[in-house]
């Protein structure tokens, strides 16, 4: 496969998992918000948002109030932001067009239909009551994508690297949810279990679908250090960072090209640690730092993807 | 103003054989039905994304080629004096392509004044005694066909160097076939979705004699480029890889491409990027579009580019007049297919000519290509002749005119109408190492506006299904 098929398919599928996740961030919040027993000011929920994606600076730029409605403008719509909902779903398509020769012709026909009803949206505005629905509208379109590449790509190096930007992209993102997340909850630690807790506690669950998980697997009450077990080291959760680097570490091992012995190396180790790590020791290093060193070690494979197979270190 | 030819209708206002088919079933169609699947079109192209890219419109808006669902019907007979004056046309334009890049026959013979073509910007110098693949340069060619008054045809124009619009004649087919299966059944309509199959077979052909399997690329400018759609469309039919200029590069002047397994060579480059951007080093250097070191590869006949570097030369519109002059002197034979006659301002007296008529004339650019730059006498302003005469009178050699044809007319929807609307024809022609081949047909493009005479895309015409009948 040509480098830069490589290079646009991969980003494609990232730019998709980043619109979900931008949404299930942006979910949690406004619900996190919304509640009266709040342990953490909403002005902290929605700066904790900007921390997330590291878009403090962008979006001081705008020099508007930091608040619900600017911050969902900005996260969700702007054109400006490179990483809005808006501009992700923008990312994908452009990336699909660029390769529509290589995807399916349903795979992009389902990306440009979303990127027309985004622009639509972005011309109208978000309805008030509407936010929510918004949210969800962006999750169904990402599922959508994401069942009709399973239900029709042949099972190439494509395929692969698609599924590679999906994984890296989502092992990012829960990190970083979760970072953001824990930290803000902290002063909470003392007394867990007081219902404003459970509710902090569920949310942040249920914005990566882990709430039905948690009572199945642990079959108790919610802990801020079974909630960290669950979305690091459970690799039969779908969206924690020991699933996606499993499937990351599969499939540079499947797509093996001639150079990618040092990103096979990194991917393999990565993924031991995750599989053989406990929460008890990542609890005693400080969740924060381990994060911090997670998403490192993310940027770095992400890194030496780009130099083994998209040649952007020139020939 | 001359009468007009209508497609469908006679002057007696019968319908013409081919049509009686299809003016049968829309007669017997409801006009809901109708308005419905027109409706239905137009939702499956813009979820589709055939689209295109206008120059000088706000960057990387796309815009929808309308769709006439009113087919263009050639009968037979027709299409086989049509097909066989292509193959005649497409063959001397070739041959003299060969011939002024080496030998120089048809000059020395007087046959066309040399400096129409050394001195022509459009003759490339560097092409001088390189020896290409089979002695093919134009592989794809579109020939543009007018149909006037009486119904005859002429050749509008050659477009020998990356002609396109074969995706919308293999779209429209494709949405004719799914809007209206019945009427197929109804009649035998020659099909054309093989056209990529031909294409790629075409390619094969040419490749430098030591490819043993050769690897074929499409080499586009990029997704902002007004044909990506196409560009990627025909990769895609073909099964080759959509390659831009930083997927190639040259080593020992063979060209490879990069991917994800490392370097691959590349045999043959169905390149739709224009000559000027093809390579850097012989040509723009400000080109980001080419690859470094391209031409060097080529010319070592180590890779085949198709079109060939300096087919502009032949489909210049100072060289257009003189080709059933090459029909002659390298075919032996009288041109089937006519010119539109056409005078050259370069010549005193021809220029002296237009200037009085200029009213009644269409006059274009040499160079100039998709319907920008030229002047529509008869529905000019008295402003627009009056700009236009001053630039003719600065560069008369910049300039041709034309009579102004009246293109012949078609049925088309115009909102819940039907109206007749002007129409011309685009086959495509493929030239390949021992045979030229086409599939019945080509893109048949309709000015919307009433009227109008210019069917460009840019320029705000549309498409419809070309039916060739089987008999």
């Amino acid at each position: 496969m040509l480098s830069s098929t490589a290079d646009h398919l991969f980003w494609m599928a990232r730019s998709m998992e980043r619109a979900e996740n931008t949404a299930r961030m942006l979910d949690v919040t406004y619900r996190m918000s919304l509640l009266t027993r709040s342990t953490a000011e909403p002005f902290q929920q929605w700066s904790a948002m900007l921390s997330i994606s590291g878009l403090h600076v962008d979006f001081d730029e705008r020099n508007v109030d930091l608040n619900a409605e600017s911050v969902l403008r900005f996260m969700a719509l702007d054109e400006d932001n490179p990483s809005s909902i808006f501009s992700s779903l923008q990312n994908a398509r452009e990336n699909a067009r660029a390769v529509r020769g290589t995807v399916t012709s349903e795979m992009w026909e389902a990306l440009n239909h979303t990127w027309l009803q985004i622009r639509d949206m972005q011309a109208r505005g978000i309805p008030e009551d509407g936010v929510s629905a918004f949210f969800e509208w962006v999750k169904e379109r990402s599922h959508h994508s994401r069942g009709i590449t399973h239900g029709t790509l042949l099972r190439d190096d494509a395929f692969r690297f698609l599924r590679l930007g999906t994984f890296l992209e989502r092992a990012d993102n829960t990190a970083r949810i979760l970072d953001v997340k824990y930290h803000i909850m902290l002063p909470s630690l003392a007394d867990v279990g007081g219902a404003g807790d459970y509710y902090q506690w569920s949310s942040l669950l249920r914005s990566v679908s882990a709430f039905e998980s948690y009572r199945k697997v642990y079959r108790d009450q919610i802990t801020p250090r079974r909630v960290a077990e669950l979305l690091i080291l459970r690799a039969d959760m779908p969206r924690s960072l020991a699933a996606c680097t499993n499937e990351v570490n599969r499939l540079v091992q499947e797509i093996n090209g001639p150079r990618s012995g040092e990103l096979v190396r990194r991917s393999g180790l990565l993924h031991a640690e995750l599989k053989f790590g406990r929460i008890d020791e990542i609890v005693e290093l400080g969740l924060h730092e381990y994060l911090t060193g997670f998403l490192n070690r993310i940027h770095t494979i992400g890194a030496l993807i780009d130099q083994t197979y998209f040649w952007s270190d020139e020939a | 103003m001359h009468t007009t030819f209508d497609e469908m209708r006679a002057h007696d206002g019968s319908v013409r054989p081919g049509y009686r088919c299809f003016s049968d079933w829309l007669d017997s169609t409801p006009e809901e039905v109708i308005s419905r699947k027109r409706e239905e079109a137009d939702l499956t192209f813009h979820r589709v994304g055939i689209t295109f890219a206008v120059y000088g419109e706000e960057a990387g808006k796309e815009r929808l080629i309308p769709f006439d669902i009113v087919p263009r019907i050639i009968p037979a007979q027709e299409w086989q004096r049509i097909a066989a004056g292509l193959r005649q046309r497409v063959k001397a334009l070739n041959a003299f392509l060969h011939d002024i890049y080496h030998d120089q026959e048809i000059l020395k013979a007087g046959r066309i004044p040399a400096e129409q073509v050394l001195g022509n910007s459009q003759y490339h110098q560097e092409m001088l005694g390189v020896t290409v693949s089979g002695n093919i340069y134009a592989h794809i060619a579109g020939i543009d066909l007018v149909r006037a008054g009486a119904g005859e045809y002429y050749v509008l124009e050659d477009n020998l160097r990356t002609p396109s619009g074969v995706s919308y004649m293999l779209e429209d087919r494709k949405m004719m076939m799914r809007l209206f299966p019945e009427l197929f059944a109804r009649q035998a309509i020659a099909p054309v979705e093989h056209y990529p199959d031909l294409l790629l077979n075409n390619l094969r052909s040419v490749a430098p004699a030591t490819a043993s399997n050769p690897n074929v690329v499409l080499l586009t400018p990029g997704q902002f480029n007004s044909a990506y759609f196409e560009h990627a469309f025909l990769a895609q039919q073909m099964g080759i890889e959509l390659v831009e200029g930083n997927d190639l590069f040259v080593r020992d002047n063979t060209v490879f491409m990069r991917t994800t397994l490392g370097p691959r060579r590349v045999d043959v480059i169905y390149r739709r990027i224009d000559d000027d951007f093809l390579d850097p080093l012989a040509f723009r250097k400000d080109s980001v579009l080419g690859v470094p070191g391209l031409f060097g590869a080529y010319r070592a006949g180590r890779v085949t580019l198709a079109n060939a570097v300096g087919t502009g030369i032949a489909d210049d519109k100072a060289m257009y007049i003189h080709v059933p002059e090459m029909i002659r002197f390298y075919c032996g034979e009288e041109p089937i297919l006519s010119n539109v006659p056409t005078w050259e301002l370069s010549k005193p007296d021809d220029l002296k000519h237009v200037l009085a008529h200029l009213a009644e004339l269409v006059v274009k650019e040499v160079h100039g290509s998709g319907g920008y730059g030229m002047l529509i006498g008869p529905t000019a302003s008295k402003d627009e002749l009056r700009i236009f005469r001053a630039k003719i009178v600065a560069e008369p050699q910049k300039y041709i005119a034309q009579p102004t044809l009246s293109l012949s007319t078609c049925p088309t929807f115009v909102d819940a109408d039907v109206a007749p609307r002007h129409i011309d024809l685009r086959p495509f022609v493929l030239s390949g190492s021992d045979e030229v081949t086409m599939v019945p047909g080509g893109l048949t493009r309709v000015a919307l506006k009433q009227g109008s005479l210019v069917v460009n895309s840019s320029q705000g015409g549309g498409t419809k299904d070309t039916w060739v009948l089987e008999h």
